[in-house]
């Protein structure tokens, strides 16, 4: 579904990713981790189209990437940003946020869709009208994942879309996220720097250092420690010790 | 949908107003304005401002019916009267009642205020977030235009632009105009710079939409808020300029009844007849102070940075 070759973003004269290579299948999961500054967010701006100054060759579902992306590719892709504070226009009402997709691309029954889309990321139908102060964290990245979905995309890019949330409520988005991987066969990537939650909900995962991808894995060989770059094992070793702690 | 055709009447119910779960589009933004206007009410001091401006507008409106005498009959046996009961704020150097001549001053300086403002906020709104959010050469050639503009010492710039035409309330609208729209675009812009890296823009470029799109309904509802402060609080500069450009002699031309333009004509009996120019003087301080007040309140409910 998607495969990408050889990326190289550039930020001026600093390359930020440095021959990134890696594929998904259909339906399935791929995490991205490694520290702030290795580079693993900027891979997945470039993915999105958010990030013109690339090189290398991107395809999602057979279809080769440029640098603008057109509304189809719109309709197929779709991001959740890290941080539900900053990822919903202050002034717009959820139901703006949710009904914004719908008219760009020409959808109707507006109504319907946004109250269905409401119920399929389990919130209540009061928050509708509501202004994004007006919720939680944990429910504004609901409405995140819902605008997301709104236009029925096949790949959804997720970039660490729990990190800004408490314990409790992190672990209601990911099962959100798996759920709504199950009944929509939508492929992720996904990208944080907690082996923990990746591992949650990737069978396969990449460990990124200063740019580029120093190893790939399953979850299950992360779990039972057969590693073999040391970036891995102290990424591991630190998460396991902060677990404990 | 069934609020919007429910919505006037409830618009006095306050419980309908603050609810937490709003059940329509118009009853979540009614509910906004309503406490928006809440915070601004609380403040006395926005309140005075915002009701001497209402009264200065209704009295400009009403001119015709409030005034004593008509502003441009005039009076030679009776010049520069002290204030008294046929004329109440005194007569100026042609025997004209003050008083009258103010209202319908009022008239000539607010309405060059508001065809000011309607010219410069759009413009210098669009100017601002265009640059701002196309950046690059863009960016480079509407901002060092704004800068060369800027640049200019601006009584200087509007009293070329009014030599050059000719001076009038038209012309100079237009020269006033011409020299305030730069801090609006600069404005916009820095406001637009920080809006246009926000997650939520990038969400909604994710959805596929035009820049235009993106600028006119995403962005520009996000620069209005203190570009509005700033018109309020620009407002009394305005007036001010406007006078000046009266007082010089290239505003309203005489006998127009503009504020700047009475005193200027009765700056010759500054000493002796000291009433004379105060009048209009008085007139131009309690507006300006009125538009800096209400100004002050707006920056408070308004301002993103405050709340």
């Amino acid at each position: 579904m998607i495969s990408v070759q050889d990326l190289v973003v550039r930020f001026g004269p600093v390359e930020a990713v440095r021959g990134v290579t890696f594929a998904v299948g259909e339906g399935q999961s791929f995490g991205i981790v490694g520290e702030s500054g290795s580079g693993k967010s900027t891979v997945l701006r470039a993915l999105a189209g958010l990030n013109d100054d690339w090189s290398g060759r991107m395809t999602i579902g057979g279809v080769a990437l440029g640098p603008k992306r057109g509304r189809a590719f719109f309709r197929r892709v779709q991001m959740v940003f890290q941080d539900p504070y900053g990822s919903l226009h202050p002034r717009q009402t959820i139901d703006r946020a949710l009904s914004e997709p719908l008219i760009v691309h020409g959808i109707g029954d507006a109504d319907r869709r946004i109250r269905q889309a409401l119920a399929e990321v389990a919130l209540p139908s009061s928050v509708r009208f509501r202004f994004p102060h007006q919720l939680s964290g944990g429910q504004r990245q609901r409405v995140a994942i819902a605008r997301a979905l709104m236009c029925e995309p096949e790949v959804l890019l997720l970039d660490e879309p729990t990190s800004a949330l408490d314990v409790s409520v992190q672990a209601e988005v990911l099962n959100l996220l798996a759920d709504l991987q199950d009944r929509r066969k939508l492929t992720y990537v996904m990208v944080s720097h907690n082996l923990a939650v990746i591992a949650h909900l990737c069978p396969q995962l990449g460990v990124m250092q200063g740019g580029e991808m120093v190893e790939m894995l399953s979850a299950s060989d992360l779990r039972a420690g057969r590693v073999s770059h040391p970036h891995t094992a102290d990424l591991r070793r630190l998460s396991t010790e902060l677990e404990e702690a | 949908m069934s609020g919007v055709r429910t919505a006037w009447p409830n618009l006095l119910d306050r419980d309908w107003l603050l609810t937490d779960s709003p059940g329509s589009r118009s009853q979540a933004l009614w509910g906004q304005r309503y406490r928006l206007w809440r915070d601004f009410s609380a403040n006395r001091l926005a309140m005075a401002g915002l009701i001497i401006v209402l009264a200065l507008v209704a009295m400009a409106i009403a001119a015709p019916l409030l005034a004593t005498h008509n502003p441009a009959q005039q009076e030679l046996t009776n010049r520069l009267a002290t204030p008294s009961a046929a004329h109440w704020l005194g007569t100026d150097e042609l025997g004209r009642d003050v008083y009258s001549r103010l209202l319908f001053g009022a008239r000539v300086t607010l309405g060059m205020v508001l065809a000011v403002v309607a010219l410069v906020a759009p413009f210098g709104l669009a100017i601002g977030c265009i640059a701002g959010y196309y950046g690059g050469l863009v960016d480079k050639i509407l901002m060092r235009t704004t800068d060369v503009v800027l640049a200019f010492p601006r009584l200087i710039l509007a009293l070329a632009f009014v030599a050059a035409i000719k001076p009038g309330i038209t012309s100079g609208i237009i020269a006033i105009a011409i020299t305030t729209w730069p801090p609006y675009a600069r404005l916009a812009r820095a406001e637009t710079l920080t809006i246009r890296n926000t997650d939520y823009i990038a969400a909604v470029r994710l959805t596929g939409a035009s820049s235009a799109r993106i600028v006119l309904r995403h962005i520009t509802p996000l620069c209005l808020g203190s570009l509005i402060v700033r018109v309020t609080l620009d407002m009394s500069s305005i007036i001010l300029f406007a006078a000046s450009l009266g007082f010089l002699g290239l505003g309203a031309q005489p006998p127009s009844p503009e504020w700047g333009t009475m005193i200027a004509t009765a700056r010759r009996f500054f000493l002796e007849q000291w009433w004379v120019p105060l009048m209009p003087g008085l007139a131009i301080f309690v507006a300006s102070l009125a538009f800096n007040l209400l100004g002050d309140g707006l920056r408070d409910v308004l301002d993103p940075k405050q709340r």
